[in-house]
């Protein structure tokens, strides 16, 4: 992935707008967060290859880091921290924030046919 | 080490074969005994994507599936995916999961299987797969069933379950069991990242390395519990 350019991630969310697409949307800090540190709470949420439509999009920058937020007719599709993007196998965009040490944080996914697995 | 007909290895993820078991499964290979490593997922949701990141969330199942039989090439031992999704074990049906690993044992019909020791085995995965590779072998006649290690690092084990009765000591075939652990270049971080050169190494990390990776240890499953 490349640090994120927000002309063509906008571009690429204005371009999924109004089309039925599925969505990847992650967040973690790890299954081993409390075993390294005792302190730490092991927290996450994964949603995978659900089917939205939303009819705005926007991303926001915040220093390195960005904001992602979709808004459908009843609700919204939000990610903070994202760092990087990429285009995968033409189509998908792909969005996720990374740590220092490069480990995943965050994603946010935007498909028109399925993703994988 | 114990003598043995064929050892099936059951653990979650590529890479949790090499840093828990690689020295207990070289060992068997040095003598002849098959091994063979029933891989539960293919790490789909790891966090780590390469030091520096050279994998996404959509590229990482086939870069670690590639990891994964590199790996296996290094051990020498076969491999077969169970294709679970990574960190949903614990949410499948156990019973269908322990019904589908006493299908393949009862083909292979080994005399050993190595697992993680359900409950202290940190990651849910771990302890889900634990669980039903027990339960698998409890579904099977008493007289077929093989001896299961099972493995434990959550902390404070050792106050819970006492010191573990299989200790092997592994530190000839430390090589070996960082040549596996590196075939695994996408979840290289940490200690593994300053590992890559190891042959370089000072002693003290080396030390270290040889300390955290020359004995592999286990507790024989009681099934009368």
């Amino acid at each position: 992935m490349k640090p994120i350019e927000m002309e063509n991630v906008q571009n690429w969310l204005d371009a999924f707008t109004n089309k039925q697409v599925y969505i990847h949307v992650e967040t973690t800090n790890g299954a081993y967060a409390s075993h390294f540190d005792d302190k730490a709470y092991n927290v996450g949420a994964y949603v995978r290859n659900v089917q939205i439509t939303f009819q705005q999009a926007k991303i926001v920058g915040d220093g390195n880091a960005h904001r992602v937020g979709l808004k459908t007719d009843n609700g919204w599709i939000y990610a903070e921290g994202l760092t990087d993007w990429v285009i995968h196998e033409e189509s998908k965009l792909l969005l996720a924030g990374h740590d220092r040490d490069g480990k995943l944080m965050v994603a946010l996914q935007i498909s028109e046919t399925p993703f994988d697995y | 080490m114990s003598v043995e007909k064929h050892v099936v290895v059951i653990l979650p993820h590529p890479d949790d074969e090499s840093f828990g078991s690689a020295g207990s499964i070289a060992n068997f290979r040095s003598q002849g005994i098959p091994v063979t490593y029933l891989c539960g997922t293919l790490g789909e949701m790891g966090r780590n994507m390469g030091t520096p990141p050279f994998a996404n969330r959509e590229t990482l199942p086939l870069i670690r599936k590639q990891e994964l039989q590199n790996a296996c090439q290094v051990l020498d031992m076969k491999l077969q995916m169970l294709g679970y999704r990574d960190k949903t074990i614990e949410f499948e049906d156990r019973m269908e999961i322990a019904k589908h690993l006493k299908g393949i044992l009862d083909e292979i019909e080994p005399s050993l299987v190595i697992t993680h020791y359900p409950g202290y085995a940190v990651h849910p995965d771990h302890n889900a797969l634990g669980a039903a590779a027990i339960k698998a072998v409890e579904l099977m006649e008493v007289e077929k069933r093989p001896v299961v290690w099972t493995q434990a690092f959550a902390r404070g084990f050792k106050d819970d379950l006492g010191e573990p009765d299989v200790v092997n000591d592994v530190l000839d075939l430390f090589e070996k069991k960082m040549e596996a652990i590196l075939c695994h270049d996408s979840q290289a971080g940490g200690i593994i990242g300053q590992l890559k050169d190891y042959k370089k190494l000072g002693n003290d990390v080396l030390q270290q390395a040889k300390e955290q990776f020359g004995t592999e240890t286990f507790y024989t499953w009681n099934f009368d519990n």
